[in-house]
Order: structure tokens, then sequence, then C-alpha cells
């Protein structure tokens, strides 16, 4: 029996073994990946990020639960924590604020560091969500910290993003100048029951409205008034990330960001952009692989003391770089 | 304090000895290291002369014993008055055989009570909680209903026998049975004396022993201040403690400025909550922990006063002077203890418990020489408090006040430490408070920082442990360890069960749910929990009601 | 490929908070090169040894101040034999009594430590038992 059979019977050593060798690109996990691809497909991607401080884990925690509970979904959950760039190692601690759920064999938690590459990081964890969803997981949570470049490649996996932020953190302004924002199919404001909260709200509000002109905010007689965000969809073929509160610590508002998150899912669905998104990262994903492959056999073929030499003609300036590609690839790929 | 022409003649001529004689001898023999630290890492320079005290200011800074700023001590004649309360932490197994060992302690001449719980009672479960797996009687007694704390205190005279007790997030409880058992021996509340812990911010920063979270533990611990400011007078109802920072990793410094906003905090709470401040500040006892390294030691508990009354004075404007008194509560620090070569644990807690003594404590604690290996024998216990007898009666160290008080060193470090704390009060300012602070795992990761930096220094050889990384033998061990009553966890779980037996379990269910309509409410709950004890609610029922009204705490993760 | 790293769970089971000793251990561990996931405080031995396979580690650590340790890790030793994990190395650091130490082992567990044990020592051990 394969691995992949046996992780299709429910069997959880078995998965966390092939997590483990995809995690380490190793050869074993190629086949199995290959098999298991036909099955996968059907599992929602969420991916949750946002600055430390802001209660990411323990959200996760509590999306997990109400999934479990209300939804019967099984949900995977993987915790990716930052390797240390001067040992290689790293402290993963996720699980600490996730202890709720253990005991439930409806839910598989995996830490993963970042380990060294980041573009790497992004293909292993997509393949590990890629395991997840073929061995029949409903919901696959990709949380990542803080608000740099990897969590935006990440991001990019899930098909609907949830940015956390909290009030009093005093950062807002911090991730939304990274990026953030813009890979934000949600925007939730954890830690709801703080004082601050409307300040936060208001600043991601407005910063949303400079992201997307077509929110509007209207004031009738003095009295603020939006557009409700379906409405806006049913007429228009965008999404507008709307702002969920929450409160992590007894699951406040959880139950409306799964809604939400419903939301995105079937305007996903709707719109096109599922299949579209699904497209462009498939897309992406071929041309890394043939692009590895490609360097891989060029590698190969040339001799390593032809390439050095190239290379110290660069160094000397006698050959751009541009040159140089050229000069090495004549006449072979046509 | 000093002549300005007499210093620039001395700095004259430290320099002219920084040339000849120093020089010559450093020549003829260098020093045995580049550099010196202390225990927490801070450099230590060669020499301290009057240049480094230059700037002190006799009056405003020292002042003299029993006067604000208190840097000399709290009280005019110290320990030449009144020698502090030797009071040694006890507590293992049953309430049985920990009384025997009150008692025992008694008759050796200590003068106070210190009870230690077991973990299933410090986490509010009763002892035969699924969660209390393996744990009874371990690290102190199990205290499950008013029933075992009864036994505990049996032929104790309570009124004149003042009583520490470690207990945090089910402060109120414990204390709660402590006062209804002496109701119970016609001992009223108003005539007893001692302290419960009730520390509950030092739990989430160090040593994490929550079960609420830091919000309704908050106001719990304001009910138990407000409940004995009314009816326990001279209670202290809370003991701000340093102890476990400093035994979870912490420097110096850290223990002093984390400890200290946390008595902040607390004082804002009260006040908040609508009481003066002179109405339960001067109810408020700290704890601290005696280190290896002596001056340094000595250094923290000076600062410590003059910090706490300069606050208490300025920022709170507490204006009864006991309200300004710093009074504290000394442990060894166990983390010391090496469990190599345990015999030389007695000289580590002689000098700790010196620095403590020479510090100007009020109480003190002396570890056990095995207590890196199990709980402490009864003979390892005698020669722990033995230790304290000899530096009182022999060493004379407490004939004088503040006999470092005007040291160039020591002056130094205690300057140099308090100016570390207001860097620690800013900067948990600028995080918000003490609470975000916690949220935030600052302390948390600060302490861990720091004992993993010690920790290193010794696996790298940089810092010497005799025994453990220096001195070492290959010898067995020939100690003996305490050995536990077997059947203890059977006699208290058949006693737990009579409890819920004969008990009126009516007026049980009714005391508990007017305990949580308190709980759930804003009104003091600390009369309620003294209905439900009275009625031999269980420890586990009651916390299990709160649990219910507050919440779970989880950790933050700072590694 | 990248190279194979040594995964370890760093655990607390019983009802001490006393998180000194795990931290540095912690720490040590994770600049030495390994992964280190950190599961807190109170863990039963059932949350450990499901977060054993979880995370499909090869190590786990267990800190154990409070004296349970003889009721704990039997529990342990079973569960993780019954998940089909008796490859994961067990080590153990905390106050533990000489004869306990020779039960411990007895039971499988590969290292015990007690105060004044050298993370260096931890770290030879560790690496040692997953070479084999």
């Amino acid at each position: 029996m394969t691995s992949f059979q046996a992780i299709l019977e429910g069997d959880r050593l078995a998965l966390s073994r092939l997590l483990t060798q995809v995690e380490n690109d190793a050869p074993e996990s190629r086949a199995a990946l290959i098999e298991l691809f036909p099955h996968t497909g059907r599992a929602h991607l969420i991916g949750v990020t946002g600055a430390p401080g802001t209660g990411k884990s323990s959200l996760v925690n509590q999306l997990a639960l109400h999934y479990r509970k209300a939804k019967d979904k099984r949900v995977a959950v993987i915790a990716v924590d930052p390797t240390s760039p001067f040992s290689g190692g790293a402290v993963l601690g996720d699980r600490v604020r996730m202890r709720d759920l253990a005991g439930d064999p409806g839910v598989f938690i995996r830490s993963m560091a970042t380990r060294g590459s980041l573009g790497g990081l992004a293909q292993s964890t997509a393949n590990v969500a890629r395991v997840f969803d073929a061995a029949g997981f409903d919901i696959v949570v990709i949380e990542t910290v803080g608000a740099g470049q990897s969590e935006v490649d990440i991001a990019r996996l899930a098909h609907t993003t949830l940015v956390v932020e909290a009030p009093g953190l005093g950062d807002d302004i911090q991730a939304i100048k990274a990026g953030i924002l813009e890979i934000a199919d949600i925007l939730v404001v954890n830690k709801a029951d703080r004082p601050g909260v409307e300040a936060t709200e208001k600043a991601l509000k407005s910063m949303l409205e400079l992201a997307h002109p077509a929110r509007r905010v209207f004031r009738h007689h003095g009295i603020e008034m939006e557009t409700p965000l379906y409405q806006v969809e049913s007429r228009h073929p965008l999404w507008i990330p709307p702002i969920q509160r929450t409160i992590s610590i007894d699951g406040g508002g959880v139950p409306e960001l799964v809604e939400a998150i419903e939301r995105h899912a079937s305007y996903l669905a709707q719109s096109g952009d599922r299949a579209l998104r699904e497209r462009a990262r498939l897309e992406a994903e071929l041309e890394g692989l043939i692009r590895e492959e490609l360097v891989e056999r060029f590698r190969r073929e040339i001799s390593a003391a032809r390439y050095e030499k190239v290379l110290e003609q660069i160094l000397q300036r006698e050959l751009s770089p541009g040159e140089a590609v050229k000069l090495l690839l004549n006449g072979r790929f046509k | 304090m000093y002549d300005r022409k007499k210093l620039d003649e001395l700095k004259s001529s430290l320099k002219k000895w920084e040339e000849t004689s120093l020089q010559k001898a450093l020549t003829q023999m260098p020093e045995r290291r580049e550099k010196f630290v202390t225990v927490s890492s801070e450099p230590i320079r060669r020499l301290y002369t009057p240049l480094d005290a230059a700037d002190l200011d006799y009056a405003a800074d020292l002042g003299l014993p029993g006067e604000y700023p208190f840097t000399r001590g709290v009280h005019p004649t110290l320990h030449r008055g009144k020698l502090w309360t030797m009071r040694m932490f006890a507590g293992f197994g049953t309430a049985e055989e920990t009384n025997r060992r009150f008692k025992y302690l008694l008759e050796q001449g200590q003068t106070g009570l210190s009870v230690a719980f077991d973990l299933p009672t410090l986490m509010g479960y009763d002892t035969d909680a699924p969660e209390a797996l393996g744990e009874f009687g371990k690290c102190g007694v199990a205290i499950s209903s008013l029933k075992d704390m009864e036994i505990l205190l049996d032929g104790i005279q309570l009124d004149k026998v003042s009583s520490s007790m470690t207990i945090n997030s089910p402060a109120a409880v414990i204390w709660a049975m402590y006062i209804a058992a002496a109701e119970n021996k016609g001992v009223r509340p108003d005539q007893l004396r001692g302290t419960i812990q009730n520390d509950i911010l030092k739990e989430f920063i160090a040593q994490k022993e929550f079960i609420f979270p830091p919000e309704p533990s908050m106001r719990l611990v304001v009910d138990t201040m407000e409940f004995g400011a009314q009816k326990v007078p001279q209670w202290n109802t809370i003991s701000i403690s340093g102890y476990h920072i400093r035994e979870a990793g912490s420097t110096a410094a850290q223990e002093l400025a984390f400890t200290l906003a946390d008595g902040m905090e607390y004082v804002r709470w009260g006040i908040a909550r609508g009481m003066d401040v002179d109405q339960f500040a001067p109810r408020l006892s700290f704890f601290f922990n005696a280190h290896n390294d002596f001056f340094e030691e000595i250094a923290k508990y000076r600062a410590a006063r003059r910090i706490w009354a300069r606050e208490m004075r300025e920022t709170f404007k507490a204006k009864d002077p006991r309200s300004w008194l710093l009074r504290f509560h000394t442990q060894t620090a166990g983390a010391s203890l090496t469990a190599q070569q345990p015999e030389n644990n007695v000289v580590r807690v002689a000098l700790q418990a010196l620095a403590a003594v020479l510090g100007g404590t009020q109480s003190l604690h002396t570890n056990s020489l095995d207590e890196a290996l199990a709980l402490p024998s009864e003979q390892a216990v005698t020669i722990a408090l033995r230790t304290q007898q000899i530096i009182a009666e022999e060493s004379g160290a407490a004939n004088t006040v503040d006999p470092l008080g005007g040291s160039f060193f020591v002056e130094t470090q205690t300057n140099r430490i308090e100016k570390q704390a207001y860097d620690y009060f800013r900067r948990v300012e600028e995080l918000g408070g003490v609470l975000p602070s916690i949220e935030k795992g600052f302390f948390q990761s600060e302490i861990a920082e720091a004992a993993y930096r010690y920790q290193r220094e010794i696996d790298l050889g940089e810092r010497k442990i005799v025994g453990v990384n220096a001195y070492t033998e290959d010898k067995p061990l020939t100690i003996p360890i305490l050995q536990m009553d077997p059947d203890g966890y059977e006699r208290q779980v058949n006693r737990l069960n009579e409890v819920r037996k004969t008990r009126d379990n009516g007026r049980v269910g009714q005391t508990l749910d007017r305990l949580r309509i308190a709980c759930e409410g804003t009104e003091n709950a600390m009369p309620h929990i003294m209905e439900c004890v009275h009625a031999y609610a269980t420890l586990g029922e009651i916390v299990g009601v709160m649990k219910g009204a507050f919440g779970e705490y989880q950790e933050s993760t700072a590694i | 490929m990248t190279e194979k790293k040594i995964k370890v769970l760093v655990a607390k089971p019983g009802l001490d908070g006393h998180d000194r000793g795990a931290k540095v251990v912690a720490r040590a561990l994770r600049d030495a090169g390994m992964e280190v996931i950190y599961t807190g405080l109170r863990q039963t031995p059932e949350m450990i040894a499901e977060a054993a396979l979880q995370e499909d580690v090869d190590v786990v650590g267990l800190s154990i101040l409070s004296g349970a340790h003889m009721a704990l890790t039997p529990r342990l030793m079973d569960l993780l034999k019954k998940n089909g994990q008796s490859n994961v190395q067990v080590f153990i650091g905390g106050i533990i009594p000489d004869e306990d130490v020779q039960r411990l082992k007895e039971m499988g567990v590969r290292g015990v430590y007690g105060p004044g044990a050298s993370t260096e020592d931890i770290i030879r051990d560790v690496k040692m038992s997953v070479a084999g």
C-alpha cells in the first residue's frame, strides 16, 4: 500500500510522515504528490496573516472550533513561523494557543518553519496544503506571522486571505505599508473588546477607500451610510473586503467571520474568480517548475569550467550578464 | 555629601594611583579575568570611591532609617529592636503531615507559619480531579475543603501565630477557608495576622499558575484587598513577589522593576475601585529573592525601598507614611541550589540569607540543602533554620542598621539598579501598561532571554558554579530524602468524599449560585466565597463556578 | 533538497508552571539548528502524543518539576507506542530522584536531566539519539 492509500484510509501517522517528506522535498514525496494531485482542488484554503500580538493563533483556534462544531468540516492548520537566520533552527509556538483543538480527530495541526528560501517555502506550503486537501480536509488554514514578502506569497495560495489587526498595537499603518492590505479578502479586527477598536476600524476603512475607490461612504443627514457589500457584489464583479470584528478569547464574532468567508467563497465561484486564481496559481507553479527543470538541465549540459570562465569574464566586465546568457545558451535551445 | 575640593584632590590621586601602584600591580600580576560581572551580567569595576557617589544627596537619597525615603530601612532600630520573622515555607502531603511539621517548626523556635500548597490546590482542583493525576501533596499540602484547613491548623493559636500562605489564583478561596477555620475555633477575623501571596500578575509574568484571564483575576485581587481593609485589617492581602520572576531566570534589576511595576498596578486598580490609597497601601507587602551576588542583592533591596517610597508619595499621593514603606519577605534562591554536592547549598543559603538581613528584610525563608533533589527533609529544614539563627545571634549582622549604607560600591549599585528599574517602567508604559505588556509577552521574553544567557554562560564555562562546572566530584549522593506517607492520597480522597456526603448539599448549591451571580456582576465576591466555604463547598467546586463566570486563560507564547 | 532537520517537541505535562527549563532548552536546541515545537504548559500525555504524531517529531522533551513524572511518563510512552511512534526519543528534565531515573530509563526514556545539566550535553545527546 502506498502512503497515499493509507492516508485516504485515515492513517494519521502516514499523513504526518508524508508531510515531512513533502516539507523536505524528499524524492519519495514527488511520487506521492503526483498520485494525490487528482484528488486535490476541493478544500477551501484560508490564509491568516497579521502582525505579532494580533491574536492570530487564538483566532485560528476559534475558527477551527467553529468549523468543527457548527459546520462539521474537517480542518487542517498549517502554522508557519520563521527560521532563525543564525542557526537554521526555529521555535514553533503556535500550538500553545490551539489547545482547544486537542483530541479532535477532525483536526490536524502542523507547524512549519520558513527554513531557507522564500520561494521554496511557498512551494512546500502549497504542497503541504495539497496533501491535506487530498486527505479530505475541507478547510485548510495557513497561518503566517508578520507582514513580509513570504506572507504575501503564501497568501496567494489561499482562496480567502484574512488580514488580522488588533486595537492598540500602534502598527496598523506599518502592516498596510507593507502592502498586506492588498492581499486581504477580509479584514479582521481581533480583540474587539478592547478600547480603540473604533479607531483601528476607522483607519482600516480609510485605507480601504484609497485602495478600493468603489467603496463609498455616504453621508445622509450627517449619518454615515455605507452601501452594503452584497448589493455592491450583485451589481459589480468586484469584491470589497469587509471588516469583521472578532474576540478570539471567547469566539465572539467568529460565526459572522465564517459567514463572510463563505460569502467570499461563493463570490469566488460565481464571479469565476476562483477559476482565474486557480489558473494563475497553477500557471505560476508550472512556470516555476519549468524554470527549475531548465536550469537543472542546463547545469548538467554545461561544463562547470566553462560556466566559471564566463562568470569570471562577467566579473572582469568583459561580458555583460545578458551577453553571457546568449553565449552560454547559443545553439542549445531553439 | 563630599567637599568639591577634596573630590578634586581624590581625582588626581586616583589618576596617579592608576599610573603607578595599579600599573605596577597589573604588570606583576594581571587580573584573573578581563571582565568582572555580577550574577546579572552587570559589569563591576575594580574600585569604587567617593567620586562614584559624588552626586549622592544624603537626606534625599538615603535619609535616616524609619524615615523617607527609607533607603536605609523601614524601622529606626530595625533588627536591634526585633529580629526578622524566621518563616520557613513548609507543606507536603496531607493536612495531618503538614500540621505535624508546623508544630515541629514552632517548637524549634520558628516565629511564623508559611504554608506551601500542592499543585492541584494552587490550580484550583480538588485532589481527585483528573487533571491532578500524580500531583497530590508533591510540592505542598493538599487543601480541597474547609475540613482540610481545619486539620492543617489544628492546635495552632491563630490569634498568636502569623501565617503566610503561598497561594495565588485561588487565593480568595483559600484565605476564606483560613478565616472560616479560625471563626470555627472562636478567633475573630480582626485578630488574624498573616499574608496571602495573591500576586496574580507575577503568575502571568513568571510562575504561570494562572486560572482566569488577567482582568477578572485582578478584580478578585481587589476584592480581597477591599475585604481585608474592612474585615481583616491585620492581614497583608497581597505579597507582591519578585521571587518567582527571579527564579524564572530574570536579572536582579528585572526582578525589582517588574515587581514594583506590578505593585503600582495593584495600587492603580485599588484606587480605581474607589478606595483611598492609604486605606489599602499599608497592607501591601513584598517578597524578594536572595540570589548569589551578595552586594547586588543588598543594593536591590535598598533601591526597592527608595523607589516604592517615592512612587507612593509622589505619584500616588499617599499621605500615610505607612503607605510609603516597602516591607518585604525574602527567600533564598531555589534556582541557585545544586543537585551536585548538595551540602554546599548550606553555604550558598547562608550567604544569600546574610545579604537579605543586611538588606533589611522583615522576614526570611532559608532553603534546605536537599531542595534540588526533593522536598526538604526535617533535618535539612532544621539546618536551614539554624542558619538564620546563627546569623541573628552570632554574626553581628543584626547589631546595626544598614551597615553597608555609604559603601561607595553599594551606593553605586543601588543607583544603578534604580535607574534600570525606571528604564523598565518607561518601556512598560510605552507598551500600554502592565497588562498589555503581559499579553505581548514582554516580561516573559525579557526573562527567558536573561535565563538563556545565564545558562549559556555556565555551559560555556564563563560562569563557574562550584560542583557543577568547577571543582566537580564523581561521588554518589548520600543525603537522606523525605519519604511521604504512602497512604496519604487515599486518606485525603476518602476525607473529600466524606465531606461531599455529609455536608448540606442544598446549602452548597445555593451558596455556589449566589457566588456565580456575584462573579458575573461587580459585587465583591469575598463574602460569597466565605459562605461557600462555610458550607464545605470544595475548592474545585468554587473555582469551577468562577471559571464559568470569568473564563480561563491561555498563556502567551514567548520563548 | 533540503537537509533533514531534527524536530523536537518540547512539552510541560502536569500542573506546574515553571517553564524556565523548558524555554532555555527550547532556545538551546533552536540555536543548535533544530526545529522545536513548543506546546506550552499543562499538557496531558494524550495531548503530547497527539502533537508528536501530527508534527512527526524525532524527539519529545518533557519538563516536569512537580514530582508527577512517575504518573505521567508511563502513559506517554504507551501512547507513543500505540500510535506507532516507538522510534520517537523521549528526554525528561526536572527534579527527578535517582531511583526514578533508573525506572524511567527502563520504560524507554532516553535521557534524564536534573538541575545543573548543561544544554551542551542535552544537544549532544539529542543529536546522538536521532543519529541512531
